[in-house]
């Protein structure tokens, strides 16, 4: 009888060994593409500068992360923090916070059409959801400027109908870098919160009503909560990558104010600067992750208060 | 055998083969983006039998950086003059000895002993302009001989202005326009730089590379940009007028030189000498609307750009042009903070 028990251990052993093997490609992908280029930056970002970019190999340099925070007075050398990183840092965090609340607010009834259709139908609707993916990130980018340039079609249908008599500025403004942030990331809003709404028990919604609630209160205790796992999936699928948005506040915005993506690009570029833009783009993972875990923290908080 | 192979080839040089003979293969090109005319490439591809692809960059900055980086497979780069030096001193380029090439007699000798590449050992002129004012005359009458079109400006053009996003040619004029000398340190100077440009930038649109469809349309109504493509923005639409800044403005030229890891060398070479040909240079300056620095190319041009006033200077304008040189690294470390600060 022992000897049984040996063998399903053992089996059981073999059993691990043969899943650790078999996953090994997909960890070796993840440690060489993905982690260790992460060890290249950080090694970078402790390195002196180059003249002409790159870094001076092996000279060790607290410079890069230095300037992340705090800035040398350009004339009279007194140190400061460094508030034009600051301000841009903050735009960045802004304009990324708004794209989200904005798209949790189209997308949040758009999921909730979707879901309520009968089930022949969702799947078309999902369909029409994923469409803009098969088209370029640039050219709709592009797209999009044609239609909120002064001549454009959105000013030229608002004259044409006799709101506006001169064509509004729309192009190059925060505005402008809002409409395409939305526009390009409200797909990766609907999905997930359609995904847990699909998996909403209705018959509950009309066990709320039954008991008298108002639509305000059915939509605040019951359905919110049910759906809050597709809320958080979703805000963080469009707040991470509006983060470090680079082609829309380019292409859009005009190039005038920057956001992180573009001050990032910039010390790569024309700023020489490689250490500073290794230990900037480090600093932005590091506030994203941040961001993650007070979500995933607060997440886990609110819900065992719900059961 | 070796013998035989060498008259062989030189039989067919002689015949006007040599193209064929020699550079059968390909060619790839790194240039500035809308800055190469299809016409001059496809004839070059006729005439040596070599497919070329053409990558675009829209910096310096950008080239130099993917170059450095390696595994780029370019042969041929088209760097600034004041970048020139720095693609030298980090080894990129190769010692093609243009100035042995049997074209090179056509190069306009202003162009040959220049500080960038005395006696062009590395590079050959491609094209070369000015930084200048282009503004819609239907929006504003002014005078626009000056840097004041977007460092003050008038209360027509305000919210309508493009500045070309370069750190060197913005900072240059704005250094001008307080008199003083571009790679100055003078901290009192570059405080006033600084300030007027936040100022400034303000009353601007935006800082964008989009000026040859967005200036003639109206998206612009003025620009501090390159003058090809203020004058291609003028072909489109005739109240764009051009303005040389008179309190100084910045002239580029752009070279064309050999990578040093270059795979197709001897089709580089070739295309060096077929762009000091005053025909095949001339074709270039038709596209782009610069001027290109070869002797004789004049005639080849299209008759718009012989008396175009974005290519001939006025006399009163000649000594307001500066060469934009490179500053040191100290330099351009404090010119690169104070683009920062502009730019937040």
């Amino acid at each position: 009888m022992a000897s049984a028990a040996e063998t399903a251990r053992q089996a059981e052993r073999a059993d691990v060994r043969s899943r650790w093997l078999l996953s090994t490609p997909a960890l070796l992908i993840i440690l060489v593409a993905a982690i260790g280029p992460l060890f290249v930056m950080l090694a970078y970002s402790f390195m002196v500068k180059g003249d002409y970019g790159d870094v001076k190999f092996g000279q060790f340099s607290l410079d890069g992360w230095f300037s992340v925070f705090f800035s040398r007075d350009i004339f009279d050398d007194t140190v400061g923090l460094a508030d034009a990183h600051l301000s841009i840092f903050w735009r960045s965090v802004k304009l990324s916070l708004i794209t989200t609340l904005l798209t949790l607010g189209l997308g949040f009834p758009t999921a909730y059409f979707i879901a309520t259709r009968p089930a022949s139908t969702r799947e078309v609707w999902v369909f029409l959801i994923t469409i803009p993916f098969w088209t370029n990130l640039l050219i709709r980018t592009f797209a999009m400027q044609e239609v909120i340039r002064n001549e454009g079609i959105l000013n030229t249908l608002m004259m044409w109908l006799g709101l506006i008599d001169r064509p509004v500025q729309l192009m190059y403004t925060d505005v402008a870098i809002l409409f395409g942030m939305v526009y390009v990331y409200l797909p990766l809003m609907v999905l997930p919160l359609y995904a847990s709404m699909e998996k909403l028990d209705f018959r509950l919604v009309e066990a709320g009503y039954d008991l008298y609630a108002t639509r305000l209160r059915v939509l605040w205790r019951i359905i919110i909560p049910l759906v809050r796992p597709g809320i958080v999936a979703g805000s963080i699928l469009v707040f991470i990558p509006s983060l470090g948005a680079y082609v829309t506040p380019r292409v859009l915005g005009g190039g005038k104010n920057m956001m992180l993506g573009n001050l990032i690009e910039l010390q790569f570029g024309a700023g020489r600067n490689w250490p500073l833009g290794a230990a900037l783009s480090i600093t932005l993972m590091a506030i994203v992750m941040l961001a993650l875990l007070v979500y995933v923290r607060n997440a886990a908080r609110s819900g065992a208060q719900h059961v | 055998m070796r013998g035989i192979l060498l008259t062989g080839t030189a039989a067919i040089a002689l015949l006007g083969f040599a193209g064929l003979a020699h550079a059968e293969g390909e060619l790839n090109i790194y240039n500035w983006g809308d800055y190469t005319s299809a016409d001059m490439i496809k004839k070059f591809e006729q005439a040596h039998n070599v497919k070329v692809t053409i990558t675009d960059y829209d910096s310096n900055d950008t080239a130099l950086a993917k170059v450095r980086a390696g595994g780029h497979g370019f042969d041929i780069v088209v760097p600034s003059a004041n970048y020139v030096p720095i693609w030298v001193k980090e080894g990129l380029l190769l010692e093609a000895r243009p100035d042995q090439m049997e074209n090179f007699k056509n190069v306009d000798p202003r162009w040959v002993d220049v500080p960038w590449d005395p006696g062009r050992h590395y590079s050959v002129p491609w094209q070369w302009g000015v930084t200048g004012i282009g503004v819609n005359s239907k929006v504003y009458g002014g005078d626009i001989n000056t840097a004041a079109i977007f460092l003050d400006p008038p209360a027509e053009l305000v919210g309508k202005i493009n500045v070309a996003p370069e750190m060197n040619d913005v900072l240059f004029a704005t250094i001008k326009y307080f008199g003083g000398n571009w790679c100055t340190d003078d901290k009192e100077l570059l405080k006033k730089v600084r300030d007027k440009l936040v100022e400034a930038k303000a009353k601007w649109l935006a800082m964008d590379y989009s000026v040859t469809e967005k200036l003639p349309a109206g998206d612009y109504s003025a620009v501090y940009y390159w003058n090809g493509a203020i004058m291609r923005s003028r072909l489109t639409n005739a109240d764009i007028k051009f303005g040389y800044p008179k309190e100084g403005y910045p002239i580029f030229m752009d070279s064309v030189a050999i990578l040093k890891d270059a795979k197709n060398v001897e089709n580089a070479k070739l295309f060096m000498n077929f762009i000091m040909d005053p025909e095949n240079a001339a074709m270039i300056s038709a596209f782009a609307k610069y001027a290109n620095g070869i002797k004789g190319s004049e005639q080849f041009m299209p008759e718009e750009m012989k008396t175009a006033p974005e290519l001939v200077v006025p006399a009163e304008y000649e000594k307001a042009g500066q060469f934009l040189e490179s500053c040191s690294p100290e330099i351009v470390d404090l010119y690169s903070r104070i683009w920062t600060d502009v730019q937040k």
